[in-house]
């Protein structure tokens, strides 16, 4: 099987698991759903200086959605011990990764496909325009995000007190990525075009490609038997 | 069995322990008496510019010791020398404990000089984060019972995590920069004093000391403990 293939196999069979259970998805999104109920009574039913407050308030969203997300990847793994059969299998352990985060990335996004849209309903954002380059930076996040917080999962999968634990790691090394999330989303909602925010930009990216490149090398190390 | 007295560059590591501690003794208590007492206060700062001579050398030794763990977590996932999983150990500690008193004093010398405890400057904010990302390598080491398992994962994360500085400096400095100039900050190229520079190389050298001996140590406690837990296992074993 060439590479691309174990790819594909690989992530094919966590998709089809989760179209199956509909289990992540359906929990994430309502925990989703949630978190903008509590922003509304946070802030109340009237909000002022929406515009200013939203590009915050999506990517607080994406961070709670995103951590619950990612720290499940290798839980469906455990019931099983099906990971030691993975591991086992004759595949690159570096392209197992990648499909685990390919994984976690597809389920952040469809989770946010539904969320962003109700966020401006529910908000009365009424800035559609930015969603195409809005879609952009989603997606250049998603990929960084994936790609740490599924090394991280597969880090602490085994350890105790792991629910707290991917956070934990999480938060303070995705720095960079929220920043850049935060200020292209700004700048989108100032009116301008995303390459005003060219730099964030590059940086997300930058961010992406370094751990992306990070987690494949690493893997090995994390899931050795 | 791992002896607790193997040489180091030749030289017995008893020995090597006892030079630095007296050397940081005999540095700390000439860079403090130099720096506190002796050397004239700064002309618009006054005596709260003493604090940078404790500031400074610790957030050296802050940077420094995490640039140890990384170094020491790469050798470790190469050799498999659990001895490098201590340092990197040992280092994170060290560091943890530097980064969190440069914070503090700091915030001791930010109060009367910027008129405030804390500010989300670059540096500060760098700072806050990496000690947040060594606490939790710390935490990880908790969780994870098995030695070989544990030095792994760690080395992962001591590694990523070093890897990251570079993009949270960049990111935070941008977010600064973009928002607002700092305003109460110090003037930049100021030349610094003769003497006030001597002091403050004085601290640095001490503070290295300091870091080579609080390395020496806790590595030998960690060997010490090691010891130990094996002497035990080898009695319960014995026992049944």
């Amino acid at each position: 099987m060439t590479v691309l293939a174990q790819f594909a196999t690989l992530t094919m069979k966590d998709l089809r698991l989760e179209l199956r259970r509909k289990e992540s998805f359906v929990t994430v999104a309502f925990f989703a759903i949630l978190i903008l109920m509590t922003f509304t009574f946070a802030l109340g039913p009237t909000v002022t200086r929406l515009e200013e407050l939203a590009p915050g308030l999506i990517w607080i969203a994406f961070v709670f959605t995103g951590v619950l997300t990612v720290g499940n990847a290798f839980h469906v793994e455990e019931v099983n011990a099906t990971l030691e059969g993975l591991l086992l299998a004759p595949v690159d352990r570096g392209v197992l990764y990648l499909s685990k985060a390919a994984g976690n990335a597809l389920l952040i996004l469809a989770v946010h496909i539904v969320l962003v849209p109700l966020f401006f309903i529910l908000f009365n954002v009424d800035r559609w325009a930015v969603l195409p380059s809005l879609g952009v930076v989603l997606v250049l996040a998603t990929i960084g995000f994936a790609a740490v917080g599924t090394l991280l999962a597969a880090v602490t999968h085994t350890a105790r007190a792991r629910e707290v634990l991917v956070p934990l790691l999480l938060l303070p090394l995705a720095v960079p990525l929220i920043l850049g999330a935060v200020r292209s989303t700004e700048v989108l909602f100032l009116g301008a075009s995303l390459a005003e925010a060219a730099r964030w930009v590059k940086l997300m990216v930058a961010f992406d490609a370094l751990f992306l490149a990070g987690g494949y090398l690493a893997f090995d190390y994390v899931v050795e038997l | 069995m791992m002896s607790l007295d193997r040489p180091i560059f030749g030289f017995r590591r008893s020995m090597v322990t006892r030079l630095f501690g007296l050397l940081t003794t005999g540095g700390l208590a000439a860079g403090l008496v130099t720096g506190l007492l002796i050397v004239p206060p700064d002309a618009i700062q006054g005596e709260v510019q003493r604090i940078m001579y404790l500031h400074v050398p610790m957030a050296w030794n802050a940077y420094l010791s995490f640039a140890v763990v990384c170094a020491c977590s790469v050798v470790y996932l190469i050799r498999r020398d659990l001895a490098w999983d201590r340092r990197a150990a040992a280092s994170a500690e060290i560091g943890v404990m530097f980064t969190a008193l440069t914070i503090a004093a700091g915030s001791i010398w930010g109060r009367p000089t910027w008129g405030t405890w804390w500010t989300w400057d670059a540096r500060l904010t760098t700072t806050a984060i990496l000690l947040f990302i060594y606490i939790g390598y710390l935490v990880v080491r908790q969780v994870v019972e098995e030695p070989e398992k544990r030095a792994r994962l760690a080395a992962v994360i001591g590694i990523i995590g070093f890897l990251d500085v570079p993009l949270i400096r960049l990111s935070v400095q941008w977010w600064r920069t973009l928002h607002q100039q700092p305003t109460v900050f110090r003037v930049g190229g100021m030349m610094i004093d003769r003497f006030m520079l001597f002091t403050l190389l004085l601290n640095l050298i001490a503070f290295g000391c300091l870091y080579l001996y609080l390395m020496l140590k806790r590595t030998e406690l960690e060997m010490v403990r090691e010891i130990l837990v094996a002497e035990q296992v080898r009695r319960i074993a014995h026992d049944e």
